[in-house]
């Protein structure tokens, strides 16, 4: 029955994903590879939230990079500049993102289409400019330095240290972004994208939802962001920048909308690539837009559904 | 008036005829296929740094801004027929990916054949500034409102006049209606991307002598100019214009009287303000859904 | 108190008047009908009872509660709930999830213990889905509960619309054309169907071009032309009326009871 199927892939792929991370490291040769696999989960974390918003509630934003610019500014900011502990800063970065986030979003997921595209893109660059433009706060263009983290007086540091934190902190928001999708608010999210009209009629406050799946994709950037600032001890307000909202996008979009592991290989292979790709110098950028514009074309559902529909059809 | 707020007045008609250049680019694109095309900007990139390349190998400047846009008009259509065509019929946002995806390409195939560096455009016809009222004007401003105002004159000439450009038009209203009249839709899409990559090229060429130009110097140029599009109504021609306008004079006057740190987060700040109060744009009607 | 009542209602479009000053009301436990030549303003006038539009004059009382203004969910929260003529199904579901969509009033949509798994928001949801089966078993699904919405036939998806309006448990249902794109045997299970909610209790309003369902099933039948209301009653005298006849019936009386428009 679909229904044990459903939870079977539930289970099956969280138990899959803790396996991928628990063994991954028999294969990372060295440090560096431990970096760009923290890179990607720290991405995935992100595109899994941006996924709830973009695949399941179908609400574009091309500004998700503010929220982990914010997140990641939070935590450097506060715990820099006023000393705070940095758990305290992460949970405030994330509470004063979720709180930005609620405000803007009843205004701006009233557009639609490509009105929403601009307003969120426009929200992302403003926080970018001012990121830029308050240099005693941040350092401006040349960012700044962030303490180490710091839990019950016992230091986070090393890069095999940071693979396993976020190496959780990924399973975390997986396992909790399965249970919302698996629940009636979940159901509710993919009526907006499916017809908003009817999910009006049958009772679904739809701009309730949409602020409400705004905000978690928004948190969840902002978390991943405060993860970002202290594994990597240095933020720059790249990490803000509009083209990174882009790569979360385009993340979300490559791995396949409306699947949240999906989201994560997206995050892996576009995380990767780039890394690997660096062996070509040059050649990177079009390597990359090749890759962007060919999946797009071959496979526009995403490179899981795709590839799902094409085993099942093997498998027959 | 006070000869500071000429300056400022010069600076926005300026950049806002290059930003109403680049939103006329959007718009017709938007109008052929409903396609976003996060490239534009890479085609304001293109016109400049082709003009430089060009340059380089000797050409004249006439020939080499000449063969710049035509250079581009054809990367418009290059564009059209190997990115855009196979997707058709693939949602917004595929749309947009396939889009960005091939302005990444643009630049990095840019970077790879002329470097990150800085380069500069020589002015058309000299560099003294002309005193007016105070403030100084460039010969390189006249130029570009010159050739803006002749290229939206010719755009209003084809649009109205000729039969591509009713075919055009035909088919921004009523895609499968205008097949059934015989236009051939696949062809419009083509000349659509043309036209755009030619105008986003012509506002590239103009600039480059005020601005410099380099590989990434698209990507604002063009972000504005959709703020432009949408500010005027998206697909709407003089709306268009008149968003370009309005987002230059916005820009100078807070860059010259606010903050010219904050000088570039002014369109997003207007174009939020617009949307929040006139979900339709400028020059947008409000509409019903249908059920 | 009527269930539903409509006082002077208005809506233009740009200078069009689509509709203009419609009153009637709706008892309780009845089939009512809304009949009218293409264009007429039904679905207009369904969008504006069920809060889709705001209209531009006149009032809607449900329940004995002005409710002018309020957004459909508001209002299906206070019962009420509709069909689509052009259907309005959530293709990216299966006909089960639709059907749970419908019970969304019902469900427990609290974000943390949603995103944390309690077992309560599993208890329930098993619940919605035992519900669902049971509604999709009503209109005579049985056989595509797992099936995608999408790769449903037409038939199918009208009656999976009546399915998850009714799972909102709604007072007042309002069908906008539910036979229309039908054969004859469907149109009859349609029929049936109608009158098995009208028997459990459910007031319902039909906006219908097939004469042979609404003389069939309703109990008032309204008229509407251009916009306006140009009669009221049962079917006998609805049929006797001759402004109806000049205006609508004429031709289609003609053809016979039975002719159908798409």
């Amino acid at each position: 029955m679909r229904l044990r199927g459903l939870m079977q892939a539930r289970t099956g792929g969280l138990l899959a994903l803790a396996l991928v991370i628990a063994v991954l490291p028999l294969a990372l040769p060295n440090n560096f590879y431990y970096q760009v696999a923290v890179l990607v989960g720290l991405n995935a974390i992100v595109c899994v939230g941006l996924n709830l918003l973009i695949g399941y509630a179908g609400q574009i934003s091309l500004g998700h990079a503010g929220f982990f610019g914010l997140g990641a500014y939070a935590s450097a900011v506060l715990t820099a500049k006023f000393g705070w502990p940095a758990p305290l800063a992460l949970v405030a970065g994330a509470t004063g993102v979720a709180l930005l986030a609620f405000v803007l979003a009843r205004p701006i997921l009233r557009l639609k289409g490509h009105y929403l595209a601009m307003a969120t893109l426009g929200m992302g660059i403003i926080i970018s400019i001012v990121i830029n433009q308050e240099i005693p706060l941040t350092g401006g263009p040349d960012g700044m330095p962030v303490p180490g983290f710091a839990l019950f007086g016992l230091r986070l540091t090393g890069d095999r240290t940071w693979y396993w934190i976020v190496g959780g902190l990924l399973l975390l928001s997986v396992w909790l972004s399965l249970n919302l999708i698996e629940s009636p608010v979940g159901r509710a999210f993919r009526a907006l994208h499916g017809s908003e009209v009817a999910a009006e009629t049958v009772g679904i406050d739809t701009a309730r939802f949409k602020v409400l799946a705004f905000v978690v994709s928004a948190v969840f950037a902002a978390v991943a962001g405060s993860a970002f600032a202290h594994f990597a001890g240095f933020v720059t307000p790249v990490e803000a920048q509009f083209l990174r909202s882009i790569e979360f996008v385009t993340m979300v979009v490559f791995g396949g909308m409306a699947s949240v592991f999906g989201a994560v290989v997206g995050a892996a292979v576009l995380t990767a690539l780039p890394q690997i790709l660096t062996a070509f110098h040059d050649y990177e950028m079009i390597a990359l837009g090749v890759v962007l514009i060919g999946t797009m074309i071959l496979m526009p559902r995403g490179m899981l559904p795709s590839l799902a529909a094409l085993t099942r059809r093997w498998m027959r | 008036m006070s000869s500071q707020f000429v300056q400022f007045l010069i600076a926005g008609i300026n950049a806002g005829a290059i930003y109403a250049l680049i939103a006329l680019g959007f718009a017709i694109i938007y109008n052929a296929s409903h396609v976003i095309n996060f490239a534009q900007g890479e085609f304001v990139m293109l016109g400049g740094m082709m003009t430089v390349f060009l340059l380089a190998l000797g050409m004249p400047l006439p020939i080499a801004v000449l063969l710049a846009i035509a250079a581009t008009a054809v990367a418009g259509m290059v564009l059209e027929k190997l990115a855009i065509e196979p997707a058709r019929g693939a949602s917004v946002v595929t749309l947009i990916i396939i889009t960005i995806g091939a302005s990444i390409l643009l630049r990095g195939l840019v970077q790879v054949a002329m470097g990150r560096n800085f380069h500069r455009v020589p002015p058309f016809t000299g560099d003294d500034p002309i005193p007016v009222l105070g403030a100084a004007l460039l010969p390189q401003n006249l130029w570009v409102c010159g050739v803006t105002v002749l290229a939206v004159l010719a755009l209003r000439w084809f649009f109205t006049r000729t039969m591509w450009g009713k075919a055009i038009l035909a088919t921004s209203h009523n895609r499968l209606a205008a097949e059934l009249v015989g236009i051939n839709v696949r062809l419009v899409m083509l000349v659509s991307f043309g036209l755009s990559g030619a105008l986003g090229a012509l506002a590239g060429v103009l600039i480059a002598p005020i601005t410099l130009t380099h590989a990434n110097v698209g990507i604002m140029l063009g972000l504005k100019g959709f703020c432009a599009a949408i500010l005027g109504g998206l697909g709407n021609f003089p709306g268009a214009v008149a968003g370009g306008l309005v987002l230059g004079l916005a820009e100078a006057m807070a860059a010259g009287y606010l903050s010219s740190q904050y000088k570039d987060a002014v369109a997003f700040v207007l174009i939020l303000a617009v949307l929040f109060f006139l979900p339709g744009g400028l020059m947008g009607r409000g509409s019903t859904e249908r059920v | 108190m009527s269930m539903l009542s409509v006082d002077r209602l208005r809506k233009e479009f740009g200078g069009v008047q689509a509709v203009v000053e419609v009153s009637f009301a709706i008892e309780a436990g009845r089939i009512h009908s809304i009949i009218g030549p293409n264009g007429a303003g039904k679905t207009t006038l369904f969008n504006l009872v069920n809060g889709l539009y705001a209209p531009s004059g006149g009032r809607v009382s449900f329940l004995g509660c002005d409710v002018t203004g309020l957004r459909p969910y508001e209002l299906a929260a206070r019962g009420m709930a509709r069909t689509f003529q052009n259907l309005q199904v959530f293709f990216n579901m299966s006909a089960l999830e639709n059907v749970m969509v419908g019970c969304h009033l019902k469900s427990d949509t609290r974000l943390l213990p949603s995103m944390l798994g309690w077992p309560s928001i599993a208890r329930g949801d098993r619940a919605t889905r035992a519900r669902a089966v049971e509604l999709l078993h009503e209109v005579g699904l049985d056989a595509w509960v797992d099936a995608d919405a999408a790769a449903m036939p037409y038939g199918a998806l009208k009656r999976l619309e009546i399915a998850r309006a009714l799972a909102a448990e709604p007072k007042l249902l309002l069908l906008d054309e539910p036979a229309a794109g039908l054969n004859p045997t469907e149109t009859r299970e349609i029929d049936r169907l109608i009158q098995r909610v009208a028997a459990a209790g459910v007031t319902v309003l039909l906006v219908e071009h097939d004469m042979r369902l609404v003389m069939d099933v309703s109990d008032r039948i309204i008229v509407l032309n251009f916009g306006r209301k140009l009669a009221e009653g049962t079917a006998q005298e609805v049929r006797r009326n001759p402004e109806v006849i000049a205006a609508y019936l004429g031709t289609a009386a003609a053809q016979g009871a039975g002719s159908r428009h798409a």
